[in-house]
């Protein structure tokens, strides 16, 4: 909402010594944030001139080269614009003037001499839109009476300030200057002054020739008056300038009063051509598929979700939206019907979003105080009357079923103490509702409070109890901290814990978002589920959440890799998402990525490969407790974006709750390592807690075992063979070498293992050790044909 | 007799003064001690001496080579300190040259601050919750207060699935939640913190960004009052943003609290000045508070009769930003290795 200072001033009184920064830094202590505060026109040095001679500049076929009276002195002045002629009255912007494209200087144009500016009103900071034809191209021409050597903005009455507000979303009432009045009169106690509604009545009663028929609940209140014989001109200049010092262009007389009263009031009204209407104004829903012809020259296409005003007929207007093309006022209008009404917030919410919203559609949403349709009907009759030369008919057609009356409620002055955490007394508190134009009486522990019906938000204690902390002021209010129970906060450490052994590992934690393109989806798995698909994604490259987080990560691998970082050892725990029948769930998930050397130092390196990231893996897994429940075993169905071979589920408790891999070459052609777990899955599963095992006070034995096997056994499976034989003095096993040779045999490797023995209360005999030892390769040359390698 | 052990004695003395390295000494050694040397044979021959004489020259011959062997270690030990020394020098390294590199990760700064502030409000006695980032509307909005068709609600603004399911546009949905959930309808005292999205994407905004949420709720005895709000924020920002920052309230409107303020800082680029960051007022919009709305109470299951409190919201990306000085949002959701490599150590 802008707010022209000018326009409000008709109605409260503001000290002169208030700046317009200091009105907009006081209403924002108050809540009413402003994106700029400043002069309608922003510049200085302007002065009225009269051309005294215009001609043509001998080296230009456009440049005209004028003397202009300016009072004091005559300017020498090259000027372009098209319309400049001898003995107009021009804007003179002298040498030093700031306008908002830059300053005016004394200089040379072709060869003559130039000491200012014939300006145009765009020149000034208007907004073109604003302008008419003559004033779009060319300088603006000032009537033959403008004084030579004043102030030009002050003449045309556009010395005025502007505050544009971004209001909040419950203070519909501020859409107005009347409700900006009752604000700024509340901060600085100052009374409101009276709107003029008066206007005189002639004819017959419109009520005998005119009839108003709502068939529909969505309109509260609908009132109709006639007014005849306008005169469509151009309006008074302080209507037009307060229309653009408000965002809204003028066009004529009548159209303009109709924005005049709808800016001063809150409440938008329509004009109609009276004699293009039968007699009839309906509000009714739409039909389905009803078709409209719009102001705009746009036919559109209705159903039941729209309200309509019709002529009995067929419809005529969008009700609170935008009128029809058909009945609209036009320069030949002499007779025109007023509608003043109230249609349903949320239905013209709905029909806006569709079609346009405007500042009469926002003013619905918001809300309007039904006592403004009344007042506002009389105020256009008033203005149409004394600036339009217009007859108001006698009568005024109405339906209402709205509330008009004020609200009433109390507050106790603990409730309001108790809930600001302050000792404000009485007086001061029945002092706030007075200068915010509420009446309040003290009943002993309350406040009775009467609202007026302009403040819709208010109806309940704490409504008012904001308007005392807003307008007593918060900066009053002593900041403390709340009385309460000591205790200790409680949180789950679980994610902050595998968070900080990842960092230790040496990866680099990343956020990534959650939202990315379809084709990307389903990959990485071969679980099925359906994808979650926004309904209006922004950008079709975002238009899915993701179920795993692998696509994320190697997305943001590319952007490294193209920002020449090629060894990437990234993780990130966060949501995949999904849905299987009608269920819609998310589960947290640990993804990380490696890629490159993993770490390299002199002399020594460690490239990333498949048994680094399956040793992040065994990490994390044995951290959070899982040792001995886990394994790693080939996936039950190929996913094709990892290597065959190089890949891995990491099953825990027979469950499979995550995979381990290298990407498959058509993926990625650099060697890419991927880690995902679904924690959810995984953190459900019990763990042992930690604690303490004996260590035995004797010696351990070791042993190593070196044994030859096909290719296709693998070596978890020799050392699960292993375990199953050792028997109770079997302390563990570990793979220490691992050979394939022509020696051997094709399709035969080697595996070395050392393997060791001990118990609690006593050394191992020799005897005892081989004993177990040949158990074991018994086992293993049965159950795997596995031979002793001598 | 006498005169001949002195002489063995004397020349062995030489032999093993003069000896180079410790494998001559170690013939030298059997030579000068063994079963064939001198002295053996010296004992050896005492048999054929008289009675007197025989003790006489047993205890110098024993004395001889008790010397001996004292003067054949002492070399030895002198020949080991050198070889030791010698082989010490062998191992001279450079230490000046680059260590070993055990590979040191880093959390996200998000993260980090979001650590920052879980610590500081489980330490004031605050619960940290988590609620789902794929919510209901009827968390979202309805059960705040906002019902379908609110002004202050739009659907530009959010990421709808389906009519019913959206990604969640702010961390207030918890609040409901944890209402909803507390079947005792005891006082609650939580934080929480996490991804938001909304249809948004610019230069200050992004469509994915994160919050963190408090609520407080008590018995009304208790006076939870916006006097506690005001005292919490100014703990929390003056934590986060320096001790020295002011904090300004003024009149908002959010749906589920009354009386709402929005809360503003002291710039934190200028110290309150004025500068192009704060478009020279000096104070920069953080967060957004209120006591919570009856309604919202009643909703969830409290009786507002009985029951009051105080909720606020910030976003956690700019608090980030300014914390480490972060010139560019986009930086916090590349993931440049480059980036987040520097947020390695420990934050003082």
């Amino acid at each position: 909402m802008k707010l022209s200072l000018n326009f409000v001033k008709d109605y409260v009184d503001l000290d002169e010594s208030l700046t317009v920064h200091q009105i907009a830094e006081d209403m924002t202590r108050v809540g009413n944030e402003y994106d700029s505060a400043e002069k309608l026109i922003n510049a200085t040095n302007l002065v009225i001139g009269k051309v005294l001679t215009c001609e043509m500049h001998p080296d230009s076929d456009h440049l005209h080269v004028c003397t202009v009276d300016i009072g004091t002195e005559v300017l020498h002045i090259v000027c372009g614009a098209p319309n400049v002629a001898k003995g107009q009255k021009v804007i003179v912007a002298k040498a030093g003037a700031e306008l908002p494209d830059g300053t005016i200087k004394k200089g040379m144009i072709r060869g003559q001499e130039s000491n200012g500016m014939i300006c145009a009103l765009f020149e000034l900071g208007i907004d073109k839109k604003f302008l008419s034809e003559e004033d779009k191209t060319g300088i603006h021409v000032l009537p033959d009476d403008a004084p030579v050597g004043k102030d030009p903005v002050e003449y045309m009455k556009l010395n005025d300030d502007v505050i544009d507000f971004d209001l909040t979303a419950n203070r519909g009432d501020l859409l107005s200057i009347l409700g900006m009045a009752y604000e700024l009169g509340a901060i600085y106690d100052k009374k409101v002054k009276d709107i003029d509604l008066s206007h005189k009545e002639s004819g017959e009663d419109l009520n005998k020739s005119f009839k108003l028929n709502v068939n529909t609940p969505n309109c509260s209140l609908f009132l109709a008056r006639k007014v005849e014989n306008v005169e469509i001109k151009e309006s008074p200049e302080f209507i037009r300038h307060r229309l653009i010092a408000s965002g809204i262009r003028p066009i004529n007389v009548v159209v303009d009063i109709s924005n005049y009263v709808m800016l001063e009031c809150g409440q938008p009204l329509h004009f109609y051509d009276a004699d293009r209407l039968n007699g009839v104004l309906e509000v009714r829903q739409a039909n389905k598929n009803e078709k409209l012809t719009t102001l705009d020259e746009n036919e559109r296409t209705l159903d039941e979700t729209d309200l309509v005003i019709s002529n009995g007929k067929e419809s005529i207007g969008l009700a609170g939206v935008m009128g029809g093309l058909s009945t609209e006022v036009e320069n030949t209008t002499k007779n025109i019907i007023i509608e003043s009404a109230i249609f349903d917030s949320v239905m013209v919410r709905k029909t806006s979003k569709k079609i346009l919203r405007s500042e009469a559609s926002n003013r619905f949403e918001k809300g309007i105080d039904p006592n403004r349709t009344y007042m506002a009907i009389e105020r256009a009759c008033h203005l149409l009357e004394k600036y339009a030369g217009g007859t108001v008919r006698t009568g005024r057609c109405e339906y209402n079923k709205a509330d008009l009356s004020d609200r009433k409620i109390s507050v106790e002055y603990s409730q309001i103490n108790d809930l600001l955490g302050t000792e404000i007394p009485k007086n001061e508190v029945l002092s706030v509702f007075r200068k915010l134009g509420f009446t309040a009486k003290d009943s002993g522990k309350a406040a009775d409070v009467t609202v007026p019906r302009r403040r819709l938000d208010i109806s309940i204690p704490e409504d008012l109890i904001e308007e005392v902390s807003r307008i007593y002021g918060v900066d009053n209010i002593e900041g403390k901290l709340p009385v309460v129970p000591m205790k200790r906060g409680s949180r789950n450490n679980t994610l902050r814990e595998i968070r900080r052994k990842m960092v230790n590992l040496g990866l680099n934690e990343t956020l990534t978002y959650v939202l990315i393109n379809d084709k990307e989806v389903h990959k990485y798995t071969y679980d099925e589920f359906e994808e979650l698909r926004l309904q209006d994604p922004m950008t079709e490259e975002r238009n899915v959440l993701r179920y795993s987080l692998i696509p994320s990560l190697v997305k943001t691998y590319e952007y490294n890799k193209a920002h020449y970082n090629k060894d990437v050892s990234i993780f990130e725990i966060g949501k995949g998402f999904f849905k299987k029948g009608e269920v819609y769930g998310e589960n947290t998930k640990l993804c990380a990525l490696m890629a490159g050397e993993y770490f390299n130092s002199l002399n020594s390196e460690q490239k990333v490969d498949f048994y680094v990231i399956k040793g992040v893996a065994e990490e994390i897994l044995d951290y959070l407790g899982y040792s001995s429940r886990y394994s790693f075993v080939k996936p039950k169905k190929e996913i094709k974006e990892f290597h065959p071979y190089q890949v891995a589920e990491i099953s825990v408790n027979n469950d499979v709750c995550g995979i381990v891999g290298k990407l498959h070459p058509n993926e990625m052609k650099e060697d890419v390592y991927i880690l995902e777990i679904n924690l959810d899955k995984l953190l459900d599963k019990k763990t042992g807690k930690m604690s303490f095992k004996e260590i035995s006070k004797f010696p351990e034995v070791n042993k190593d075992l070196s044994v030859v096997v096909d290719k296709s056994v693998s070596s978890s499976d020799l050392e699960k063979e292993i375990k199953n034989a050792g028997g109770k003095l079997f302390l563990g096993s570990r793979i220490f070498d691992v050979y394939e040779g022509e020696r051997l045999g094709k399709d035969k490797k080697s595996i070395a293992v050392s393997l060791s023995f001990g118990t609690l209360d006593r050394t191992l005999t020799d005897e005892e050790v081989n004993e177990i030892m040949n158990k074991i390769v018994e086992r293993l040359e049965k159950s795997l044909k596995a031979e002793l390698r001598k | 007799m006498e005169e001949l052990i002195k002489k063995i004695q004397q020349d062995a003395e030489k032999k093993i003064s003069e000896i180079k390295d410790i494998k001559e000494l170690q013939e030298l050694k059997v030579k000068i001690l063994g079963k064939k040397s001198e002295l053996s044979e010296a004992l050896k021959n005492l048999k054929d001496l008289s009675q007197e004489e025989r003790p006489k020259i047993g205890a110098l011959v024993n004395t001889a080579r008790t010397k001996l062997e004292e003067k054949i270690t002492e070399m030895e030990e002198k020949f080991a300190r050198k070889n030791l020394e010698e082989k010490l020098e062998k191992e001279a390294i450079d230490i000046t040259l680059p260590s070993k590199k055990i590979r040191r990760g880093s959390e996200h700064p998000l993260n980090r601050v979001i650590e920052e502030i879980e610590d500081l409000f489980t330490s004031m006695g605050y619960d940290v919750v988590e609620g789902p980032e794929l919510e209901t509307d009827e968390f979202c909005f309805e059960r705040l207060n906002l019902p379908e068709g609110h002004p202050a609600r739009d659907m530009q603004d959010s990421f709808y699935i389906t009519d019913k399911y959206l990604l969640r546009t702010q961390t207030s949905a918890v609040q409901a939640r944890t209402m909803v959930a507390n079947e005792e309808k005891s006082p609650i005292r939580i934080i929480t913190l996490g991804k938001t999205y909304r249809r948004e994407d610019d230069a200050t905004h992004s469509h994915q960004f994160n919050q963190i949420e408090g609520l407080v709720i008590d018995r009304k005895e208790t006076k939870i009052s916006l006097a506690d709000l005001k005292g919490t924020l100014e703990v929390f920002m003056r934590k986060m943003l320096g001790d020295k920052t002011e904090l300004r309230f003024r009149p908002s409107y959010f749906p589920f609290t009354e009386p709402s303020y929005e809360v503003d800082v002291t710039c934190f680029k200028c110290g309150g000045k004025g500068c192009s960051l704060c478009k020279q007022t000096g104070w920069i919009e953080v967060l957004g508070s209120g006591m919570v709305h009856p309604n919202v109470l009643k909703m969830n299951g409290y009786d507002p009769d009985k029951y009051a409190g105080f909720a606020f919201g910030t976003g956690i990306d700019r608090l980030a930003m300014f914390k480490y000085g972060i010139t560019d949002m986009r930086y916090l959701y590349t993931n440049d290795i480059k980036f987040l490599k520097q947020f390695d150590r420990m934050d003082k």
